[in-house]
């Protein structure tokens, strides 16, 4: 079973949606103790960081998805979701990430560029199995202002440019993140979402 | 690279979609019926559409209760943006539209009547779900005044100062929709888009006037526009979502080929 979080952020519709359809045994789950019948977890996340940070803390998932990270079992985290896995950031002072990553999450500041970054835009891939038969330089749809800066450059699997460079992947051994909304990213969006299923 | 967004846009009447041939016509029986809006979603999915915007004309309980419907089957099939408008007068709507698949939910009129409605809905589902279409008309050689109605009933407002609040308190993105070319085919409205785009810091979709794909170009690269929303030139077949895709790239204007 797949745990697709619940926890009252945004719409998580589409994201049932296209997991299903990639043939995943998706349930959502809100309550904590049903994860132990889980194999992996996928957080999405639209809104503010310090919301989606509340929202899971409120529900007592905060600290079983902590455990999760660290037990390095399958995760894939969307948006904020994959925003939540780095310190913390400008959008929501004070507020802790899961810190699984180094780094802050910082708004866009190149000038000129209209914020939120809406839209499609480019990936430069590096090598990883949620990239297969994605080609070299697949488009994929953003809706974000704000975006994590890893401390090791390392763990960045895909890079982006928007005004500025950034990290629109990382990874690091099962644990992911995308800034981008595979759910709402056709074809290629499918494809990464079946190469995660695939490698629960 | 960052893309501009070709985007086509389904106005749907109880559950069906329709075409006005102008602005306000729907009452007049002056609607030619297209088709099945779930089926053209699929076509433009297809076709590699940008985004999907369904715009319900309908106006009415039921009809919003049919779009919910509609959405929720597109949501199951397209795996693209979709974007609602019509109709949406409450945060309970907005939460209706996005429950059922929407991503974003498009006010006009009632972020007139109501300007908190903007903030309200930002707060809830954050600013990037809350887009603030605007019809305008020029009224004088360098006025444009924002019209409600479905384009009948002049406001107080200038075009620019009313998308300037709407950014203000909220809004992620803004449609601008000329009524005087709406329905036309002779070509978007250019200055009122640049301004507009020039004024407010988040993206900007330009509305109305598609007739031929030189408007596209013209209003992506003058009109500094981010997006182009038509309905008429994809509904009939005159042009693929892919031919204007093509065309665009071909006047190096950046797009997303599929």
């Amino acid at each position: 079973m797949l745990a697709l979080i619940d926890y009252g952020s945004g719409n998580i519709r589409s994201v049932e949606n296209a997991l299903r359809h990639e043939g995943a045994d998706v349930k959502l789950i809100s309550d904590p103790s049903r994860l132990a019948d889980a194999q992996a977890v996928v957080l999405p996340g639209v809104g503010a960081f310090g919301d989606c940070a509340r929202g899971l803390r409120e529900r007592g998932l905060w600290e079983p998805i902590q455990q999760w990270l660290a037990a390095d079992k399958p995760f894939l985290g969307i948006c904020v979701g994959y925003q939540l896995l780095f310190e913390g950031g400008e959008e929501s002072p004070g507020v802790s990430g899961f810190g699984f990553f180094g780094g802050q999450v910082r708004k866009f500041r190149a000038p000129g560029m209209k914020i939120p970054q809406i839209g499609w835009n480019s990936l430069d891939l590096t090598p990883h199995p949620l990239w297969s038969r994605i080609g070299e330089h697949p488009y994929v749809y953003f809706v974000h202002s704000y975006y994590p800066e890893p401390t090791d450059p390392a763990v960045t699997i895909a890079r982006s440019t928007y005004g500025e460079t950034f990290a629109a992947a990382a990874a690091r051994g099962r644990v992911a993140g995308v800034q981008f909304h595979p759910e709402k990213s056709q074809t290629v969006g499918l494809e990464i979402l079946r190469n995660f299923v695939a490698h629960i | 690279m960052f893309t501009k967004r070709v985007i086509p846009c389904l106005d749907v009447h109880d559950g069906k979609v329709t075409r006005g041939v102008q602005f306000g016509r729907a009452e007049e029986g002056g609607l030619r019926n297209v088709g099945d809006p779930v089926e053209l979603a699929m076509r433009y999915n297809d076709q590699g559409a940008d985004e999907m915007v369904f715009f319900d004309i309908t106006a009415s309980a039921h009809g919003r209760d049919t779009m919910v419907g509609v959405i929720e089957r597109t949501a199951a099939q397209c795996f693209m943006p979709l974007t609602v408008g019509g109709g949406i007068r409450a945060v309970e709507d907005m939460g209706a539209m996005l429950k059922a698949g929407a991503d974003k939910v498009s006010i006009n009129s009632s972020a007139i009547a109501t300007p908190e409605l903007i903030t309200a809905g930002a707060a809830k589902f954050g600013s990037q779900c809350i887009v603030v279409s605007i019809d305008c008309k020029r009224t004088a050689p360098d006025t444009w005044k924002v019209f409600v109605k479905g384009g009948r009933e002049e406001t107080k407002w200038d075009a620019v100062a009313w998308a300037e609040e709407a950014v203000r308190l909220g809004a992620g993105e803004i449609v601008l929709n000329s009524i005087d070319a709406d329905g036309t085919r002779a070509g978007y409205d250019i200055p009122i888009t640049r301004r507009i785009s020039e004024a407010v810091g988040v993206p900007v979709v330009a509305s109305g006037g598609a007739g031929k794909l030189e408007h596209m170009v013209a209003v992506l690269r003058e009109g500094k526009a981010d997006a182009v929303l038509a309905a008429s030139i994809f509904h009939f077949g005159q042009y693929t979502v892919a031919d204007v895709k093509h065309f665009l790239a071909a006047e190096a204007v950046p797009v997303r080929i599929v």
